[in-house]
């Protein structure tokens, strides 16, 4: 495997954000009652978490230890704030429905641990491919924990799909049941941490169904150090 | 002597991001000073063109605004803004942005729209943290009960009816939710017994320049 292969695999499922490493879970519960919210709290972290990634690479021999947690949490505020005007002045009605959940980016506490652990010991490309995989990892879960949650709670998928993509992407709401009244378990916060719960367990039996058909298992914690 | 050359070099990188990711936040900022205000006030028309329509009034809805305050009937110790839509400059209506302060959790934001005769050309809901699936009924997006307000006034249904129907009004309550209609219904009633009470003084106060 590749160095690059190793990094996607890392972020996608070996060491995902959501699932293993359980980091930025106050959005990750909060916002995933509907497929766009996911998506659009999804994008916004992974651009964060690119960005700050290429940033901290870029100046890693520069920063001296001792004042390097300072420096990120500089970078990782300015980014996320820029990211907040524009969606602001872009996605004005996505804006209005994750509003208080764009600034919480900051507080995500697998930015900074990200730049930690893998920016400031590894190259921009590695860097840049890291972010991106790690966001798109987290992406993944909220779009799976909301699409669990919204097809349970409303019946819907994608409904206020236009709220992020456009007047024309009215059409891409899917009903799945027809005059469906609704499960206000799944909306409600505790279907938050119920669906994730599921969902980590799921990956845990998939996890060991593939390590029993591995001869050799590769242990998860060699994975990781080795990149860092 | 060593000591102290590293400190101020740390120091003075530290100051450099700063400046530097300021910076960056200040560049934004001027970028999208603009075209925020511009949604702001885009999504604000929208909102009140669904109550008044662009063919009912010739004035800028948005810029004739004032600013009033009553805890007691518009449900708020803040200014509550208040929209007046005209048609040749004869008032046609005004908007008022009241607050039921008694929902099942918290401050439910409407807006009122009545026109000058004071019936009500529609009411609908800014802003709420009622129950998903049960309270949020009041949106538009989720159900009609909030249209069950057109055209009604302080004369129709009669005071003695402006509740719901399990206080033996003419409301509509919802399955599971009977505190989100009640608080809805009684802070409609308490904007129009307002705007009766202020009628002359809403429409003949001159718009606030400030609020622009």
């Amino acid at each position: 495997m590749s160095e690059y292969q190793k990094i996607i695999k890392d972020g996608m499922w070996v060491n995902n954000v959501a699932f293993v490493q359980l980091l930025g879970l106050c959005p990750l519960l909060a916002v995933t009652n509907t497929v766009v919210n996911a998506i659009g709290l999804g994008l916004a972290t992974t651009l964060t978490l690119v960005a700050t990634n290429i940033i901290v690479s870029m100046i890693r021999n520069v920063v001296r230890p001792e004042i390097r947690i300072p420096v990120f949490v500089l970078i990782i505020a300015s980014v996320v704030t820029a990211i907040e005007l524009a969606m602001n002045a872009w996605f004005h009605e996505l804006y209005k429905i994750l509003g208080i959940f764009i600034p919480l980016i900051v507080t995500n506490c697998s930015i900074i641990a990200r730049a930690e652990s893998f920016a400031s010991r590894n190259s921009v490309g590695h860097s840049f491919v890291d972010g991106l995989f790690m966001g798109l990892g987290f992406t993944v879960v909220l779009i799976l924990l909301g699409a669990m949650r919204e097809g349970l709670g409303f019946g819907t998928l994608l409904s206020q799909a236009h709220l992020m993509f456009g007047e024309t992407a009215r059409g891409l709401t899917i009903v799945l049941f027809d005059d469906y009244k609704g499960f206000l378990l799944a909306i409600l916060p505790p279907g938050a941490f119920i669906g994730l719960g599921l969902l980590i367990a799921l990956k845990n039996i998939i996890d060991k169904r593939m390590a029993a058909r591995r001869p050799t298992p590769v242990p998860i914690t060699e994975v990781s150090e080795s990149l860092a | 002597m060593h000591i102290v050359r590293n400190m101020t070099i740390s120091a003075f990188l530290l100051g450099l991001f700063s400046i530097t990711g300021t910076g960056v936040v200040a560049f934004t900022f001027e970028k999208t000073k603009q075209k925020i205000a511009e949604n702001e006030r885009a999504a604000m028309v929208a909102s009140l063109h669904q109550l008044i329509t662009p063919k009912e009034h010739d004035n800028d809805l948005y810029a004739d605004v004032i600013q009033v305050s009553n805890e007691k009937l518009l449900g708020t110790d803040e200014p509550v803004n208040v929209y007046r839509a005209r048609m040749k400059d004869k008032p046609v209506a005004a908007i008022l942005n009241s607050v039921a302060p008694d929902g099942y959790s918290g401050n439910i934001y409407l807006l009122v729209a009545i026109r000058f005769d004071g019936t009500l050309a529609g009411v609908r809901v800014v802003k709420h943290k009622e129950t998903p699936g049960l309270g949020d009924g009041i949106e538009i997006e989720r159900s009609n009960w909030i249209l069950g307000f057109n055209s009604k006034s302080l004369t129709n249904p009669p005071t003695g009816k402006w509740r719901v129907k399990r206080d033996g009004g003419v409301f509509d309550q919802m399955t599971g939710a009977t505190i989100t209609p009640r608080a809805v219904v009684k802070a409609v009633k308490n904007t129009l017994n307002y705007y009766q009470a202020n009628k002359d003084m809403l429409f003949k106060t001159p718009a606030n320049k400030d609020i622009q």
